[in-house]
């Protein structure tokens, strides 16, 4: 019974929960066993008793949900995957969070991620790395590798993550399920631990389009407390659309071929065929300065992390450090414990790029390369509906692989950061499998379809058309983890 | 060598009395408990935003139009960065290069501009200085943290510390007649910094400025400006030269000593703040703090002066509205020149007043204003004395009621020089005081000061000075 729960997607379940055909408690439960069941260290904390929780009447009632650990939980550890936040327990919940719970949803663990957010491989995590459900020799993808690996690993229904410059996509991509990374400011930002507020956003991680349709349903809207929230107007319904007849799919002419795995290139264009003979129409378009994207991300995104990580600092909450003589010692000896190596080379990177005399060089620069790329995007959208390309350069990679040269690791982003920068929306979707360059059994690839600002919903209608037409889930069941398969365990 | 004048600028923040803080929903407080007016916004937990506090927007634009400030169609709010415990984000978020107010002038002083901002929480010293340097401990308060603040900076247009603490005083008193601040300077939520430079007379350029902190009154403010102005003179007079830095004024002994640079030198490293969207007040909204502006003090002189009141008395006058309003309806019963109506409003009626112990001015006493003007009416029909009428007033700030009954009542009637009654008196008097007498027929004027109290003791007052000075004038024929 429980595997015949677990094997439920979260609009099948939510539906079966409505119906009575299966209790909420029971449902709930049996996830609850699986999360127990966490051999990929992707929680860093799960719900123990379920019993004394009412869970509201809406469209996800029943429905467990795991949390990336960047989001405030009121009285539920939150630490953000640093040292720094170790034992904090946040008096309040996130907007987020707190809408799901509205919808009847509840908080079924917290995922491991990347330390605030910053890394793409989960390696970055002060609470040691998450596995690849598909080879637990590989990672993720991060930052939200934990949200990626619970849903892909048969862990959770559904998760939310996060998503500045590919947090969401990326290991979506990673490990074969939906990511998606809506419009700055369709759901409220409050209560989710800042690493780039200008960029920051929240999405969720679910096994198909129609699951991701429904949790951004449900958080979407204009939040009080997030002064930059707008929501989205119409709202979100589930996705139907068959075909993508009329609908023109934009090919970036820049793409960097040579940095792209083979495998992962041939699935490329095997998508790009399969939307033409869904009746859509491949267009070339130019995106002139996505080149620049990676540079002007990480002079933005270090420099906002500078300020926003400057609270951290021994004096109200989470770690201090014992043993300081006096103020100035005590911030330095707290912050140079409590956080991670690639924390702390942001943080200088971004103080630098704000100190004066240096600010029109860099933030200024980088500002305007941002306005560069929504232009192009803007310019893009007038001759296409979606701009695609791959999500990741590569299939998932081996832990350890990229540690040791920053620089490799953010490329991984190439594809990513321009869309944050952009503002604009873009969901990752299992696409196909494919050997890695250096050969080995063949692991998910995803697709990326972005769309212009609070273009949602036909982002997911065409999504859906698109999923149902490569039919991943189907073709790659023998080795769905969630149900059974996997790579080695 | 050539005299150095003085180059005064301000800085003054001003607390906004809202109801609650600028970015979040905590009330403001003063003298709570430690504490008890937070949350997780004004904290600073992981993932709280900031929502600004329109109340406040509205109390900076009121702030604004009274100093004849712009106000920028779009301001921007950007994080000031620093590390401190009573800066729990670690960065204040205020306003830089595009403040809500631009330009604007008050009095002689033309203002820079008046941006909005947050206020740091308070900061507890244990220990004997009071300063963090030396102390044994420090607490936070954080009540006061996120309290909505207006910084206005002024051009450096003032000329000496006097005129530093005359314009303070007037910024004072606009600041809260428009009802948006406690502008308590001792309860802190008034604060004035002064940036302080000489040079030549006559010379247009600037020289170099020191930042004085932490003078609590306006006498502090005046006395620290004075004693840098010196300060400066005098090391400029031996050859040597002004370092920029910031001065912290302590009002036990008067001195100014230099913050320690490793507490104050920043890069504060001002970004755009990223959780904010640009400000961008209605048409509205600008109109109706427009149209809410009361007769601000400066106006109000001025029209004083025109109705031909002294410039003190104009200026006492402005600077308490409720009295100012009492004195213009006395002004308005009485068929007197307006600065009659003044002098009693703030001579004779303020001294009853104190007298008594009454608090709250004029315009909360027993006294109508009618009833004033009805008494300032007969002194000047001679119905009754000056000194009769004092003694009316007392038991007007005392019981309240019609001044004519009281002097019917209390047979306070002035005496009238027909029908004999004061003449005896007088010629009485002139009797009994032949000292007084042969000294004013030897040319001591004065000596009728005597007499004069003589008729006025058996008059009980009741008779009008200058009559009485007249009468035995012209009985002793001099």
């Amino acid at each position: 019974m429980s595997t015949e729960l677990l094997a439920l997607s979260v609009a099948e379940a939510a539906a079966r929960i409505a119906a009575g055909e299966v209790s909420a408690e029971e449902y709930f439960e049996a996830w609850q066993g699986a999360a127990a069941g966490d051999e990929l260290n992707a929680y860093l904390w799960s719900v123990e008793d379920a019993a004394s929780y009412e869970v509201a009447d809406g469209p996800l009632r029943g429905i467990p949900v795991a949390v990336k650990d960047i989001f405030c939980t009121e009285g539920s550890p939150t630490t953000a995957g640093s040292r720094i936040l170790e034992g904090y327990r946040p008096p309040y919940t996130a907007s987020a969070v707190r809408r799901l719970d509205e919808a009847g949803a509840r908080v079924l663990g917290k995922t491991n991620m990347d330390e605030f957010a910053m890394g793409s491989s989960n390696e970055n995590s002060a609470y040691g790395p998450v596995l690849n459900p598909w080879d637990r020799g590989r990672v993720p993808g991060g930052s939200s590798g934990g949200s990626a690996a619970v849903v892909a690993g048969g862990l959770a229904p559904c998760a939310i993550g996060t998503d500045t410059g590919g947090s969401i996509r990326q290991p979506a991509s990673l490990c074969g399920i939906v990511g998606m990374k809506p419009t700055y400011g369709a759901i409220s930002r409050y209560g989710m631990i800042a690493f780039a507020s200008s960029l920051d956003q929240c999405g969720p991680l679910t096994r198909d389009v129609t699951d991701a349709a429904l949790l951004l349903a449900a958080m979407e809207g204009r939040d009080g407390c997030d002064s930059t929230s707008v929501g989205i107007e119409g709202g979100i319904v589930a996705p139907s659309r068959e075909d993508l007849t009329g609908l023109r799919f934009g090919v970036p002419s820049e793409l960097a071929e040579d940095s792209v795995e083979k495998g992962v290139r041939e699935v490329f264009e095997r998508t790009l065929r399969e939307i033409e003979g869904l009746g859509g129409e491949i267009v070339e378009v130019s995106l002139p300065h996505a080149e620049h994207g990676i540079s002007a991300y990480y002079v933005i995104a270090p420099a906002e992390a500078s300020s926003n990580l400057a609270r951290y600092d021994g004096v109200r909450y989470g770690m201090r450090a014992p043993e300081a003589g006096d103020l100035i010692e005590m911030y330095e000896e707290t912050r140079a414990e409590g956080f991670g190596d690639e924390v702390k080379r942001r943080i200088m990177l971004g103080t630098y790029a704000l100190s004066s005399g240096y600010y029109e060089a860099y933030y200024g620069q980088a500002q305007k390369v941002r306005t560069k790329i929504a232009e192009d995007f803007a310019a893009a959208f007038s001759g296409c509906d979606f701009v695609v390309s791959p999500t990741s350069p590569s299939v998932a990679f081996e832990l350890g692989a990229k540690t040791a040269d920053p620089l490799e690791m953010y490329m991984n982003d190439f594809f990513t950061v321009p869309m944050p920068l952009a503002g604009i929306p873009a969901i990752s979707i299992p696409a196909g499998l494919a050997e890695p360059d250096g050969g080995g059994p063949e692991l998910p690839v995803g697709f990326q379809i972005a769309a212009p600002a609070f273009a949602e919903q036909g982002l997911l209608e065409s999504a859906f058309a698109l999923e149902q037409g490569i039919g991943f889930q189907a073709s790659a069941a023998s080795r769905l983890p969630w149900i059974g398969g996997g790579g080695d365990g | 060598m050539a005299d150095l004048e003085a180059v005064i600028g301000l800085e003054i923040h001003v607390q906004l009395a809202t109801r609650t803080k600028m970015f979040c929903g905590c009330e403001l407080s003063f003298g709570d408990e430690p504490n008890v007016h937070t949350c997780p916004v004004c904290l600073a937990h992981p993932g709280v935003l900031p929502v600004p506090n329109e109340e406040a927007i509205r109390s900076a634009l009121k702030i604004g139009a009274a100093l004849g400030c712009e106000v920028a169609p779009r301001s921007i709010f950007h994080r000031k960065n620093y590390f401190y415990p009573d800066n729990p984000k670690a960065y204040q978020i205020s306003q830089y290069d595009i403040p809500i107010c631009s330009g604007g002038r008050l009095g002689e002083v033309r203002i820079h501009r008046a941006h909005l901002e947050e206020d740091a929480a308070k900061m507890i010293h244990v220990g004997e200085s009071g300063r963090i340097h030396g102390s044994g401990a420090s607490l936070v308060d954080f009540n006061r943290g996120g309290t909505p603040l207006v910084e206005i900076v002024t051009e450096p247009d003032l000329r000496s510390a006097a005129e530093a603490a005359a314009w303070a005083r007037l910024l004072r008193e606009t600041v809260r007649q428009l009802e948006v601040s406690d502008v308590n300077m001792e309860e802190g939520s008034l604060r004035v910094d002064a940036n302080v430079s000489v040079r030549p007379a006559g010379s247009e350029e600037l020289g170099t400025k020191t930042e004085l902190k932490n003078m609590n009154s306006f006498r502090f403010l005046e006395r620290g400006v004075e004693a840098e102005l010196e300060r400066q003179r005098e090391l400029i007079g031996s050859g040597g030269r002004v370092e920029q830095e910031t001065l912290h004024f302590d009002p036990r002994d008067g001195s100014l000593t230099p913050l320690r640079s490793k507490e104050e030198a920043h890069d504060y490293r001002y970004f755009p703040e990223p959780d904010l969207v640009p400000l961008a007040p209605t048409a509205a909204m600008i109109e109706e703090a427009r149209a809410s502006l009361p007769e601000l003090p400066e106006q109000r002189i001025e029209r004083y002066q025109e109705m031909g009141l002294a410039t003190d008395t104009a200026s006492l006058l402005a600077s308490e509205p409720e009295t100012a309003a009492y004195f213009e309806q006395v002004a308005d019963a009485v068929d007197a020149e307006p600065k009659v109506a003044a002098n009693w409003v703030i001579g004779e009626l303020a001294a009853a007043l104190r007298q008594d112990g009454v608090e709250g001015g004029a315009a909360e006493s027993k006294v109508e204003p009618a009833a004033l003007a009805t008494l300032i009416a007969m002194v000047q029909e001679k119905k009754v004395s000056h000194g009769s009428a004092k003694t009316v007033l007392a038991t007007l700030v005392a019981e309240g009621g019609d001044p004519a009954a009281i002097v019917e009542r209390e047979g306070l009637a002035q005496m009238s020089s027909e029908g004999g009654e004061l003449e005896s008196i007088v010629a009485a008097a002139i009797e009994a005081n032949p000292d007084a007498v042969e000294q004013i027929r030897a040319g001591n004027g004065k000596a009728i000061g005597a007499i004069v109290g003589r008729v006025m003791k058996e008059t009980k007052g009741r008779a009008d000075g200058g009559e009485v000075n007249r009468l035995i004038k012209e009985k002793l024929g001099a």
